[in-house]
């Protein structure tokens, strides 16, 4: 999320046990093979003879085992990340095991958020790659005799060109583990003309698994003798439970019995929300056991939550003076004597994850500790958040990563682990918690709200010689702080770093209560931000009456590199400095591709363009809308996109088509809203998402070679689609959407 | 007592007959590849073949398929070979994969139907079938590789 830098993972030689201790826990070793797909070889393999990275493991029998210490939940990392190890030990991929880690601090970060995967990894896993296929040629060397320099790893061998002699990996296994670990000044590493699998296509790891319904997702986790539970929360954030009658749910079948949770305590965090749960031997009879509760909330302060009046106060607090978060030059003297005005509201809605498989975990207490199987983005922090829950320490919590069906950043607050885990520890069986898609969309961490207010003055050509702009949202610091009313970290996601050269410019934050839970999604404060910046410059243009694209590049300015980092921070190089250059090739090739300077407005069609850079990525987006009768289609999107080095070609495609259609959705359809407290949608029919007729027919993405360091996929892609889209339509019809989504406004 | 065929195997239950075949599946016979997501029939995860035709199991009671034929993915080829798992292979239609079962399924359904399907063909019969991973236009590519129609 917030955090940019990287705590540096040395590569060490690591003892058998400690390897055992992280992908053949325990725990694992007693569920067994039938239980627990994902660890089927577990019992069976028995650990790796040899470990030289806490990332990888080397079998005698040649096998390689790599540990995916990231969560999958649709970006391709599990196989990604494995590919830059085996490219730089020269392994063969069909010799690959990957196995999923298991929560350790050991890894490092596994929260699985901000695009940070590759940017934070990249290195670690050529360090950790490079160093074993270093000690395995010395090993080799050393049982022929030879320098190690006339020994060179090829495809799961050591050759001796010289002497014509070979040595697989497994052969020199045990061997290699005895050899001194090279420093890591001393690392070679391949050649990327070299490269067999880092820049090409490799199917993802549970491919064949998915295809044929295989594949474990924490909805298809089990354990033995575990039961199944349903949990009624409170309908108003912060209610408490008064007093419930379950004797009705009691005489469903298969209902055991109930239970409850208690109530978080503020600040909220990652808690349970607390309720009653139904207890039963199948997930529906939990279910329909939980409909016949008759529960009795003390509904709280939050019960007046209405969202149209919050709104209302989002909005006027964003036309008043705010707290300044950048200022460069003097924006209010220019106002003063500008002659030309602009000045625009922008407003984005709550919006929920709506992943499709719902929170769900399955969690045993015993002993004293506990052993749950969720799909989370955050094993580190499951074991932190149940150990709070049920009164243990969170090394006595092991967290079992499943495949996760889609996440977008509602999976790393693992409030639903913590809920399996308190029910466990009352029943003293394992318990598996499903959540309806009702609850999904009732008790989300809600992507915040956000009121924003523009304004602008221009010179002669239109062009802007001062900007303000307020943006006004709950922020997500209200997790950990009851008092916060300003966003933070937000602020830095296309707010202050807005790369434009205007001499004057100044940002502004204004404050927000929090009267539901505030989380991050896909790409997070950067969705309302882009939406703001990206339209009002396309208003701009439009009032100067010139070509989208070109008052785009001319805004920007000349190319030039910007130091987003504090000036405290500001020691040596940033090699992730925001580069003005590379947002303008985006923006160029964006255009070209989609043909926008052939393809000129007429019969309700036309083009619109939108450029961000969020999580140190650059994406321009061009899309090409119709809109006829109220109705909007979405022929075409081109995504041009420089991330840096690329490691899977094919995943960075599929991230952008996905992100194309989840902008799409914010776009369209995409809100969430209270009454009396009560989060009105439940599940599609009121919280729709793009489906296929209505997702755009054709993305195509465009990748900038690039050999700058890996940079954020998952998300940058998201926040130029809605401006996009609005831009395209008021090219088509001359209506400016200032509010998404965008429903019925054009009806 | 309800008799049932499941991916060619005869089943009985005697369990309450207003179960949505869904949780049947999942819980009791632990064939997981159907996918819970909304309860509503409204996203598709949980489709599955009735007869050789596509319907929600998240809202088909078991009292609704006594005597009938089910299959679910596990059981649409016996090494993960059909036509359209092919393709979904070839093509690498799945990012976080829940569903994808739901969505071959359906698209199986679609092409016994019509073999040939069109673009509107597809938008008809796929749309019932929700990916928030937005796989969509793989999807369609898929299907027509599948089917054998140009691209």
């Amino acid at each position: 999320m917030k955090r940019q830098g990287m705590k540096n993972e040395s590569i060490t030689v690591v003892s058998r046990r400690d390897f055992l201790g992280g992908v053949f826990s325990a725990g694992a070793l007693v569920l067994g093979a039938s239980v627990l797909p994902m660890q089927s070889d577990a019992a069976t393999t028995g650990g790796a003879t040899w470990q030289p990275s806490v990332y990888l493991g080397l079998e005698p029998d040649g096998r390689v085992i790599i540990i995916a210490h990231r969560s999958e939940m649709g970006t391709g990392i599990r196989t990604s990340l494995p590919m830059i190890v085996a490219e730089e030990l020269e392994a063969d991929w069909k010799r690959v095991k990957i196995e999923q880690a298991i929560g350790d601090a050991k890894y490092g970060s596994q929260d699985t958020d901000g695009s940070e995967s590759i940017r934070d990894f990249y290195d670690p896993m050529r360090e950790a790659g490079a160093t074993a296929r270093m000690m395995i040629e010395s090993a080799a060397a050393s049982k022929w005799g030879v320098p190690a320099s006339e020994c060179q790893a090829k495809n799961h061998e050591v050759i001796h060109a010289k002497s014509n002699r070979k040595l697989s990996f497994g052969e020199l296994a045990t061997l290699a583990s005895k050899q001194p670990v090279p420093k890591k000044e001393q690392l070679k590493f391949k050649p990327p003309a070299e490269y067999r699998y880092v820049g090409k296509n490799v199917p993802i790891a549970d491919l064949d698994d998915i295809l044929a319904g295989k594949a474990t997702f924490g909805m298809d986790a089990r354990m033995p003798g575990m039961v199944y539970a349903s949990v009624e929360r409170s309908p108003v954030f912060g209610g408490k439970l008064k007093s419930y009658d379950d004797a009705e749910a009691r005489k469903v079948r298969g209902v055991s019995k109930t239970l409850t949770i208690p109530p978080f305590k503020q600040p909220y965090g990652f808690q349970p929300l607390g309720g009653v749960a139904v207890i039963a031997d199948n997930t529906w009879a939990a279910m329909q056991g939980r409909k016949k509760l008759k529960v009795d909330w003390d509904l709280g302060p939050n019960a007046s939550l209405d969202s149209a009046a919050y709104k209302k106060t989002l909005q006027e607090t964003a036309r008043q003076a705010c707290k300044v978060a950048r200022n460069d030059g003097d924006v209010d003297a220019v106002f003063k004597k500008a002659a030309k005005i602009h000045e625009a509201e922008y407003y984005v809605p709550h919006l929920a994850h709506a992943s499709m498989e719902p929170l769900v975990a399955v969690a045993e207490f015993k002993n004293g500790k506990v052993e749950t199987w969720a799909p989370t983005q955050n094993p580190q922090a499951v074991q932190d958040t149940v150990a709070k829950a049920v009164g243990i320490k969170p090394a006595d919590v092991t967290c079992h990563v499943t495949l996760l069906g889609g996440g977008f950043g509602r999976k790393s607050k693992p409030d639903y682990v913590a809920e399996a885990a308190v029910l466990s520890k009352q029943l003293g069986k394992p318990v598996k918690v499903v959540w309806s898609r009702e609850d999904d969309i009732r008790f989300d961490f809600y992507h915040a709200v956000a009121a924003m207010y523009m304004k602008a003055a221009t010179d002669e050509k239109g062009r802007p010689i001062a900007w303000l702009q307020r943006s006004v949202f709950p922020p997500i610091g209200s997790q950990d702080d009851v008092n916060a009313k300003y966003g933070t970290f937000e602020l830095d996601m296309g707010w202050n770093d807005v790369p434009f050269e205007i001499a004057n410019f100044r940002a502004e934050c204004g404050p927000a209560d929090t009267h539901i839970r505030i989380g991050w999604m896909r790409s997070v404060a950067n969705i309302p931000h882009a939406f703001a910046v990206q339209s009002f410059t396309d208003e701009l243009a439009a009032a100067a009456g010139r070509d989208r694209v070109e008052y785009l590049l001319d805004v920007l300015g000349k190319p030039r590199k910007i130091d987003l980092r504090p000036p405290a921070e500001r020691k040596g190089p940033d090699p992730y400095m925001l580069d003005t250059a590379r947002m303008r090739r985006v923006i160029e090739i964006a255009a070209e591709q989609s043909g926008w300077a052939k393809k000129k407005p007429g019969n309700g069609r036309a083009l619109g363009i939108a450029v961000h850079r969020s999580f140190l990525t650059y994406v321009a987006t061009v899309v090409e809308v119709e809109v006829d009768k109220g109705q909007i289609r979405i022929p075409r999107v081109d995504i041009a996109i420089d991330t840096g080095k690329v490691i899977h070609p094919d995943r960075v495609r599929a991230q952008l088509e996905g992100a194309s259609v989840f902008g799409t959705s914010i776009a369209l359809m995409g809100e969430i809203t209270a009454a009396n407290g009560r989060v009105s949608q439940s599940n599609f029919n009121n919280y729709p998402v793009a489906r296929i007729n209505e997702a755009p027919m054709e993305t195509h993405v465009h990748i900038v070679p690039s050999s700058a360091p890996p940079a954020g996929v998952g998300e940058p892609g998201v926040p130029p689609m809605s401006p996009a889209i609005c831009n395209a339509i008021f090219a088509a019809t001359g209506k400016r959407i200032r509010e998404l989504p965008i429903k019925k406004q054009l009806a | 007592m309800i008799q049932i065929t499941v991916n060619g195997s005869m089943k009985q239950y005697d369990g309450d007959p207003a179960m949505p075949v869904l949780w049947y599946l999942r819980d009791l016979l632990d064939l997981t590849g159907a996918k819970f997501g909304c309860g509503m029939g409204l996203c598709g995860a949980c489709t599955v073949h009735v007869e050789g035709k596509a319907i929600r199991s998240c809202v088909t009671n078991m009292s609704d398929v006594a005597g009938k034929r089910i299959t679910t993915i596990e059981g649409l080829s016996a090494a993960g070979d059909h036509p359209l798992q092919n393709a979904w292979r070839a093509v690498n239609v799945p990012q976080c994969g829940y569903c994808q079962a739901g969505q071959i399924m359906q698209a199986a359904s679609l092409l016994t139907e019509k073999p040939k399907p069109t673009d509107r063909d597809i938008d008809q019969a796929m749309q019932g079938n929700i990916c928030r991973c937005g796989t969509y236009q793989r999807i369609r590519q898929a299907v027509k590789m599948a089917a054998g129609v140009k691209a």
